[in-house]
């Protein structure tokens, strides 16, 4: 087994765990951690299915960037679902023989593919040119989205300039897979990909990316709004006084 | 009429450039020994106040999941860096929502998160100096909780959830805000913000017996203490004598006699304000809350009403059942607690109440959705009953009623500028500042419709707007009661 080959099948490995010890390790906290009060912001639904179809309007359509502004909300939607698309395109390595319907969405990955860019630039181009969003902007912002426009922009190059040794590719992530390591294509645009997503990986649990878990636990849209009927206690705020 | 500029109203309104520092020397007076003590908060600033202040919060991080969740999930996407009134009004960044967020979150960063610890530069984590904790007093006192920015968020961050915390932790280490925690005091050791004691209210209610009788010809009743009433009726002690807010206690009155219902008010629990909620502390928040159900208990009454309180709404419709529940031995039939417009709703809608609109045709009536009745609270049944009820109570009112621009009522309305323990004239730039944006919606339906009376259902928006529309050139008795307009339509004698 090469070096190179095994640095990579390190690094998803240790990736792998870390994204995934990491966010059980968030979830479980936010799981945790009390909601003493009913503080959810109204109009909001008074039933649970409610709440699961404000969710839903949440994490599908957006509902609450798109009342706040429409630009970041276009780039951040195309982003969003080309990635998904792009991520479901990608089951096509790791799953032998593919679903149909992954074999279905393959050219729509592509269209995806630009979606991602166009949605990622015009973020970052809203990050350098509106003053507001300048000022909260930290380094790590802008390396965020260089980083996700290197695994986007190199992965478009794979289809369309370079072309990657898909079969091979797949034979490693298989491998991976199945504890029976294969050697790794020694392509420099699909090593540059393969880095950044393992880095990504990483990084996922310890930054902003927390926001994907976090809707899921933020009382302002998760709670039902029924305080006059359902008295809310948590522990500790029982305790109190 | 001050040392400052009144932000000028354009045609269309403009999202400012912004300007860094523009509000850096607003803060408000600082609290000391004779309020703090009281509290159990430090009277000064205590020697090891980094290491207190960072403790704290990494207690709070445990104790509000809102908080912890907040502070990891801001991508900065910069929704809501449009959204606040007081960076409308004032341009000053640190008053975009997640730039006032951002003052916590970077001191969490540093002392609680793994990138923060050794990254500190790439990520925008910095030690808690003392300059940041002047930064915290100076702008986790320009947010008045008012909401706005967390309905345009994508994860529902609320800001009103890290300037508690802010404000709690300040507490903590003895740098205290004096105009709320005075005022905690008064509710402890007297009953109610403006300090007004039991038998002092007392003669204030008899007097508005009088004046009321003498001028409509009826015997309308503004009973204390009364035992065995039905309803217990908790208002904002400014109902009592400020101006315009006694014609919505009228107006009460009013209501109820002609519904033929018995009611009282309560000398222990004569403020329906709960100022800890303000300061983000709990305990505070309780103690506050406890009056309520105690008052209740002793007038052994079956019916809790909350008056035109925007605050004290949300803390009685929010957190009253956790914070002094549970309220089993009140009349099942009624939500606890109600509120008045809820009550006069139904009343209307059952034909108890008899109102003449042309009574009120001298007025072009407006609508002020109180930031907190509109964003954390509900009236009815049905999710946004809060913005139809006192809509249609105010439209059984009066002939004449325009909405002002969409996008600034409903949840998506404006701060009046003085919420959220900001009502205090050591920020009136902050609070002239912070009206602008309602003033602006406001200037366009005076413009378009002759709009001449602002109505609002809450003490706060009264008293603030009562102070800052004469800076944008309108008239400081356009602000009234909503209640004020059922009083003068509210025909006494023929129904009862």
């Amino acid at each position: 087994m090469s070096m190179l080959t095994l640095g990579y099948s390190v690094l998803f490995y240790f990736a792998t765990f870390i994204l995934f010890a990491g966010l059980a390790f968030r979830i479980y906290t936010y799981a945790n951690t009390p909601s003493p009060l009913k503080i959810v912001v109204t109009p909001a639904p008074t039933t649970k299915a409610g709440v699961v179809y404000r969710m839903w309007r949440e994490v599908v359509l957006f509902e609450s960037l798109f009342k706040a502004s429409k630009w970041t909300w276009v780039f951040g939607w195309a982003f969003h679902f080309g990635m998904l698309l792009v991520l479901l395109r990608h089951l096509r390595y790791i799953n032998e023989p593919t679903w149909f319907w992954v074999d279905m969405i393959q050219p729509f990955g592509i269209y995806a593919g630009f979606a991602m860019l166009l949605g990622l630039f015009g973020l970052w181009a809203r990050r350098i040119l509106v003053d507001r969003i300048r000022y909260i902007s930290a380094p790590s912002d802008h390396l965020m989205l260089a980083m996700i426009i290197g695994i986007t922009g190199t992965g478009l190059m794979m289809k369309f300039v370079s072309g990657a040794d898909v079969i091979a590719v797949k034979n490693f992530m298989i491998g991976l897979l199945t504890f029976n390591i294969q050697p790794i294509p020694e392509d420099p645009i699909l090593l540059i990909h393969l880095g950044l997503v393992g880095l990504l990986m990483i990084i996922f649990p310890y930054s902003k990316l927390l926001h994907a878990p976090g809707l899921f636990f933020s009382p302002t849209r998760t709670q039902i709004d029924d305080p006059r009927e359902k008295r809310h206690v948590t522990p500790w705020a029982k305790d109190a006084n | 009429m001050a040392d400052f500029e009144t932000p000028e109203l354009k045609d269309i309104p403009v999202i400012p450039a912004i300007q860094e520092g523009a509000m850096a020397h607003s803060a408000p007076f600082k609290s000391r020994a004779p309020f703090q003590e009281p509290m159990g908060f430090p009277d000064e600033l205590v020697d090891n106040w980094q290491e207190v202040a960072i403790n704290k919060l990494g207690d709070l991080t445990k104790k509000y999941r809102s908080l912890k969740v907040f502070l990891d999930s801001c991508v900065k996407c910069g929704a809501c860096t449009d959204k606040c009134h007081y960076f409308l009004g004032t341009a000053d960044p640190k008053n975009m929502p997640v730039a006032r967020q951002d003052l916590l979150r970077k001191v969490y960063r540093r002392y609680f998160t793994l990138a923060g610890k050794f990254f500190p530069k790439l990520v925008g984590a910095t030690d808690l100096t003392k300059e940041v904790l002047d930064d915290w007093y100076t702008y986790y006192h320009q947010c008045s909780q008012c909401r706005r920015c967390s309905v345009f968020c994508p994860y529902g961050i609320d800001t009103a959830e890290i300037s508690m915390a802010a404000r709690e932790i300040l507490d903590t280490v003895g740098v205290g805000q004096k105009y709320c925690n005075e005022i905690l005091g008064k509710v402890y050791t007297i009953g109610n913000n403006l300090g007004l004691p039991g038998k002092a209210l007392k003669a204030t209610l008899i007097d508005l017996e009088e004046d009321v009788e003498d001028e409509t010809g009826v015997a309308v009743k503004y009973p204390l203490d009364v035992q065995g009433a039905d309803i217990l009726v908790v208002t904002p002690s400014a109902d009592f004598f400020a101006e315009p807010h006694i014609d919505g206690l009228i107006g009460y009155g009013k209501v109820f006699h002609q519904a033929g219902m018995s009611w009282t008010l309560s000398s222990h629990a004569s403020e329906a304000g709960n100022f800890g909620m303000f300061i983000g502390s709990y305990d505070n928040m309780k103690r506050v809350a406890m009056r309520i159900r105690e008052a209740a208990l002793d007038l052994g009454v079956k019916r809790i009403v909350v008056g035109e309180c925007g605050h004290a709404w949300r803390v009685a419709y929010q957190f009253w059942n956790t914070l002094a529940g549970p309220f089993d031995f009140l009349d099942p039939n009624y939500p606890v607690p109600q509120h008045i417009i809820e009550v006069t709703h139904d009343l209307i809608q059952r034909g108890a109440l008899n109102l003449d609109p042309s009574a009120n045709d001298d007025k072009r009536v407006t609508f002020h959705d109180s930031c907190n009745v509109a964003r954390a609270t509900r009236m009815g049944n049905m999710p946004g009953g809060q913005f139809i009820l006192p809509r249609e109570v105010i439209k059984a009112s009066v002939n004449n009623y325009f909405d002002m621009a969409p996008e600034t009522i409903h949840d998506s309305t404006f701060c009046c500028g003085g919420g959220g323990g900001l009502l205090t004239d050591d920020l009136l730039e902050l609070r002239v500042k912070g009206a602008m944006p309602r003033m602006q919606a406001l200037h366009e339906v005076v413009k378009e419709y002759d709009v001449n009376y602002l109505a609002a259902i809450c003490a706060i928006c009264k008293s603030q707007f009562t102070k800052t529309l004469p800076y944008y050139d309108l008239p400081m008795d356009m602000i009234g009661s909503v209640h004020g307009l059922v009083s003068d339509a509210i025909q006494l004698g023929t129904k009862e």
